[in-house]
């Protein structure tokens, strides 16, 4: 089986860490994983900002990088949800195939791996963020809109690791107001979301604040930084690779 | 860069003296208090829908029957509003047709002036904030007063409502005992709910027996019948309706529903949607003028049919205005209504404006993160962020955007449609961030920075680490 490891742009620039992490855990699970080296980025930040018809050239050069490894796995739910909704080309085979074939780190793992025990080590408190497009738009997990049964696939994982102590905020899974450029657009409103998160997980009195997707995270460490917090964000992906 | 020069270059100015969204949640939110107070209030009814909806198991199904219904009568509207017509003619009810706002507007004021009214009641009807009938109505020397608690709250101050449903959800006990302290004589600092909602009551009883004229709006149609359903907790409608010796409706095209037996379904998804009740307190149907009445219905266009014809968009016209999508909204709920500059806020307002007038609410669909939850309380299930995406697409390919946004999106797709190109950038980038922090480090060009701290930029991407590490 071989997997495309697809980092997002700014994971790449920003998070390397949570990139080494993900293919580190991938490997460690088995699978053989490569890295197409002349990747940039799925194409969102125009598309969610009105200018998807300028994200041509990213998709061209994703199916350019993409086009031949089995699965194409990714640590970031809104990166893949873009891919999987909006990744076309004149040969639409092979963006088709891409599409269908494309999965967050977590719902890989759960899915196609079906993983049922993992060797992590991560003796914490930790609270679990929800990140929207991992979760209304891939199904990662049960969402408090529906009248539907409760399950997560990132729990699932996190509930396997040692000595890790889960919670949620109140408020399970209300977005955290990064949005893309909605960040810098609507900032105010940015910001606030992000900080009415942030107090619901202070409140449960966590070290770590974690999730699928490096975005929110990113959004939330810059204001816990901010504030001079002592708490901290870390991506699913480096809990998983602990040992 | 000036703060100015920024704002000029990014954000779409809005027509007249109005703010954008995101100026006007900036304003909003400068009161953090407020913000939060104004958010918990409205969490709160979102909660009570979920407690409500979770009550009945085939709430899903349910969701899923309306909607189809719905997609139903969009598809045949021009046979349902002929049915309905017939019916309801052949009741004795007159029918009226108007193609935008002027036209309904003007049918109303026909009536009046024909019919020598000088009072006027009107309980809730978005359809006629929609069209500024009261503006339009007090320009001519007619005074309409609004019946409903939270409208006339809203019109004593001279404000818009703020929520569809809950008109003046933005004010607190306080504000409205000043407002009713000023316009009502209540005591100067009573704050009690139950003495204030007496003054308001008393004040309206007079309106309501004074009046010649009332207006209602109406929730749904009944083809079948003739019949049509208008739903109040305060009876306020019923009052109007029953004092006054003309009664007249408006309603939007698309208020239409095949049969009686389809009224079930939407009165027991709108009140849970709305407000987590099982039913709205009043559900008055309303057939026939009574012996000695006028019954009026106005059937309104006013944008629907250029809506109906837009495949990506027309489905947004199955909207019942519960204003679940508004509760849920995480952006609504800390920038208020009146931020939306519009007479339906929220979600799904950033959907339906656009219609009406690209320029002038070429900021609303901006004014969402794309979470999704306004799609999933939605009892008709209109894909309201999907189209919020697609109404983006349109607004910029129309031009609606700015030089500023234009031209960072070409350079941004530029470097990123080449490997190379992104991959020196990225470099040169990271090492401005290390060595000349300050640069990006700057509140006033760079909104990331205002309240958050930028990420640290590492030495190497993780294509430097597996290059060296892993090739």
């Amino acid at each position: 089986m071989k997997v495309g490891l697809f980092i997002p742009c700014y994971v790449d620039q920003f998070y390397p860490k949570v990139a080494v992490a993900t293919l580190e855990l991938l490997e460690k699970l088995g699978c053989e994983v490569v890295f197409p080296l002349n990747q940039t980025c799925c194409g969102q930040p125009m598309a969610n900002s009105g200018f998807a018809s300028l994200s041509e050239g990213c998709d061209k050069n994703f199916i350019a990088n993409f086009g031949e490894v089995d699965y194409v796995v990714s640590p970031s739910g809104s990166c893949v949800l873009h891919v999987k909704e909006h990744l076309h080309d004149q040969n639409e085979t092979k963006a088709s195939y891409i599409r269908r074939n494309i999965y967050e780190l977590t719902e890989f793992i759960v899915d196609v791996l079906k993983v049922e025990n993992m060797v992590a080590n991560f003796p914490h408190k930790v609270g679990m963020h929800i990140s929207c497009h991992g979760q209304r738009g891939l199904n990662l997990s049960s969402m408090s809109e529906l009248s539907a049964p409760s399950f997560s696939k990132p729990a699932y994982l996190l509930n396997m690791v040692k000595g890790l102590q889960l919670s949620l905020p109140k408020r399970v899974d209300e977005c955290c107001g990064f949005g893309g450029t909605f960040c810098v657009f609507e900032e105010a409103v940015s910001v606030k979301m992000g900080k009415d998160r942030i107090t619901e997980h202070a409140i449960n009195e966590v070290e770590y604040i974690t999730g699928v997707d490096v975005s929110c995270l990113m959004h939330l460490e810059g204001i816990l930084k901010r504030q001079g917090s002592s708490v901290k964000t870390i991506h699913i992906a480096e809990i998983l690779n602990t040992h | 860069m000036n703060p100015k020069n920024f704002n000029r270059l990014f954000f779409v100015p809005i027509q007249g003296a109005g703010l954008s969204h995101s100026a006007a949640a900036e304003i909003f939110n400068k009161d953090e208090e407020r913000t939060d107070w104004h958010d918990e209030t409205l969490w709160f009814v979102r909660e009570k829908r979920d407690k409500a909806v979770k009550q009945i198991s085939e709430w899903e199904q349910l969701r899923t029957l309306g909607s189809d219904i719905k997609d139903h009568t969009l598809s045949n509207l021009d046979i349902y509003l002929a049915e309905f017509e017939k019916n309801a003619q052949a009741n004795g009810i007159k029918i009226h047709w108007a193609i935008d706002a002027e036209e309904h507007n003007e049918i109303i004021l026909g009536i009046i002036r024909e019919q020598k009214v000088q009072q006027v009641v009107k309980s809730k009807s978005m359809l006629t904030e929609e069209c500024h009938l009261n503006d339009y109505l007090a320009q001519r020397g007619i005074d309409v007063i609004d019946t409903d608690l939270g409208e006339r709250i809203v019109q004593f101050r001279n404000e818009p409502p703020s929520h569809i449903v809950l008109p003046a959800i933005h004010l607190k006990k306080q504000d409205v005992s000043e407002t009713f302290h000023e316009h009502l004589g209540t005591e100067k600092g009573n704050n009690d709910p139950q003495y204030l909602t007496e003054a308001a009551r008393q004040h309206l009883r007079d309106k309501f027996i004074k009046s010649q004229l009332a207006i209602t709006g109406v929730n749904f149609a009944i083809a079948s019948t003739g019949g049509f359903v208008v739903c109040t907790n305060e009876g306020n409608a019923d009052m109007g309706a029953h004092a006054a010796k003309i009664h007249v409706a408006s309603m939007g095209i698309e208020k239409i529903i095949p049969k009686v037996e389809h009224l079930g379904v939407f009165l027991r998804l709108l009140a849970r949607s709305a407000t987590g009740q099982p039913i709205t307190t009043y559900s008055s149907h309303f057939h026939q003028p009574r012996v000695g009445q006028q019954m009026h219905i106005i059937i309104v266009d006013n944008g629907r049919t250029k809506q109906l014809g837009r495949p990506d968009f027309r489905s947004s016209l199955k909207c019942i205005r519960c204003a679940a999508c508004f509760n849920t909204c995480p952006v609504y709920r800390r920038s208020g209504g009146h931020s939306y500059h519009t007479a339906v806020a929220g979600p799904i307002g950033s959907i339906l404006n656009p219609n009406l007038d690209m320029k002038a609410n070429a900021d609303l669909p901006f004014a969402s993160t794309l979470c999704g939850s306004c799609s999933n309380v939605c009892p008709v299930k209109i894909d309201i962020h999907v189209q919020l995406y697609k109404w983006r697409q349109v607004l910029v390919a129309e031009g609606f955007t700015t030089g500023g946004k234009k031209v960072a999106m070409k350079g941004m797709a530029f470097v990123l449609s080449h490997p190379s190109i992104y991959r020196i950038s990225g470099k040169i980038g990271r090492w401005i961030m290390r060595v000349f922090p300050f640069i990006f480090n700057n509140k006033s060009f760079n909104p990331w920075y205002k309240q958050r701290e930028m990420p640290e930029a590492p030495e190497q991407s993780f294509r430097d680490w597996y290059k060296k590490n892993k090739k």
